[in-house]
């Protein structure tokens, strides 16, 4: 019975809470609907400038209604994604673009997990070469001796 | 094994464990909100909108050319704007610092009686009730200040409150543009 409950009440907020983040999105209008998806893209790739956890589409703070009607106006003008995103970037940075481009700045962002996975490889190659080679590290002599002790240790254990 | 790739192996986790210490300890206390504004070392973009005091007056880049200045963005309803402004009345009025505000998203009757109320610091504010100004400088939120030189290049910007210490921050470059100029 709780049970039940507590689903309706949990389904009934999921419906209140995906209708909040919709509402903004389809009272923008366009005349095409290939531009309204065109809108959903761009504001899900863009990211709130005042809020940095949040993308252009999620956000309710002024500067994201500003820019959702801005992209709408260029939209409907007939610029394209990339114009518009080169639009908020001079004004904005790259840190407005959630897939930052490489240059100076980034670099580090960007080379960062291949000197890693660099590292990762070798020492992977390192540690793997050193275990194969262990064996063939004693000199015949060391073999022989090797032998002769557990030969011995065999022959105690009988007792 | 030997020796000196055991110690190389005990060592380099330590040593990768302080690098990272070091850069994390660097990012404390550093603002997240706090970005490179895009706007500096280029023109302050073209506008052409009403004043907030008349409604007839239209002003655009032009007008706020000539000399070093700062252009405030500022709202009724920022209250770090209302905890700023005696500081940029102060400077208006003693060191004589040029300010220019722009009222951003905001209405014109309360802005009006807030500079009536308050004071009024700025040669002029433009009013920019969608925030499409703001947009082309780039504002994140109000308050925030650009310190453009004579011909509108933008030099520097606080974002946030202007007072005692982050004017510090453009007051040198202020007044060695002042002296360029003059």
């Amino acid at each position: 019975m709780l049970k039940v409950l507590l689903a309706r009440i949990l389904f009934g907020l999921t419906i209140t809470m995906s209708q909040f983040t919709q509402a903004d999105i389809t009272s923008y209008e366009f005349s095409e609907p290939e531009m309204a998806e065109r809108f959903v893209g761009l504001t899900t790739v863009l990211r709130c400038p005042k809020c940095q956890n949040q993308n252009l589409a999620d956000s309710d703070s002024i500067i994201a209604k500003d820019l959702r009607t801005q992209i709408q106006t260029l939209i409907n003008s007939g610029q394209s994604d990339r114009q518009i995103a080169e639009f908020m970037v001079q004004r904005y940075g790259d840190f407005i673009l959630y897939d930052p481009p490489f240059n100076k700045a980034t670099m580090v962002l960007w080379l960062t997990p291949i000197g890693m996975l660099i590292i990762g490889l070798f020492a992977l190659w390192f540690f793997g070469r050193k275990t194969h080679t262990q064996g063939a590290m004693l000199t015949p002599a060391e073999q022989q001796k090797l032998d002769q002790l557990l030969a011995n240790n065999q022959v105690q254990d009988r007792d | 094994m030997n020796m000196t790739t055991k110690r190389l192996l005990m060592v380099s986790p330590m040593a990768l464990a302080f690098t990272l210490g070091v850069f994390l300890y660097q990012g404390i206390g550093q603002d997240p909100n706090k970005m490179e504004s895009s706007l500096i070392g280029q023109s302050l973009p073209s506008f052409t909108a009403e004043t907030l005091i008349s409604p007839s007056r239209t002003v655009t880049q032009v007008d706020v050319l000539g000399e070093p200045a700062l252009i405030n963005v500022w709202a009724t309803w920022c209250p770090t704007c209302r905890a700023e402004h005696e500081f940029l009345l102060t400077i208006a009025e003693q060191e004589k610092v040029r300010i220019f505000g722009v009222n951003y998203h905001d209405q014109r009757v309360a802005a009006q009686q807030w500079l009536t109320d308050l004071g009024n610091p700025y040669v002029f504010s433009v009013f920019d009730p969608k925030g499409d100004l703001g947009i082309d400088l780039g504002v994140v939120g109000a308050p925030e200040t650009y310190l453009i030189d004579a011909n509108g290049l933008v030099v520097d910007k606080v974002t946030g409150e202007l007072n005692e210490r982050t004017w510090k921050q453009l007051r040198a470059q202020y007044f060695s543009l002042l002296k360029g100029t003059n």
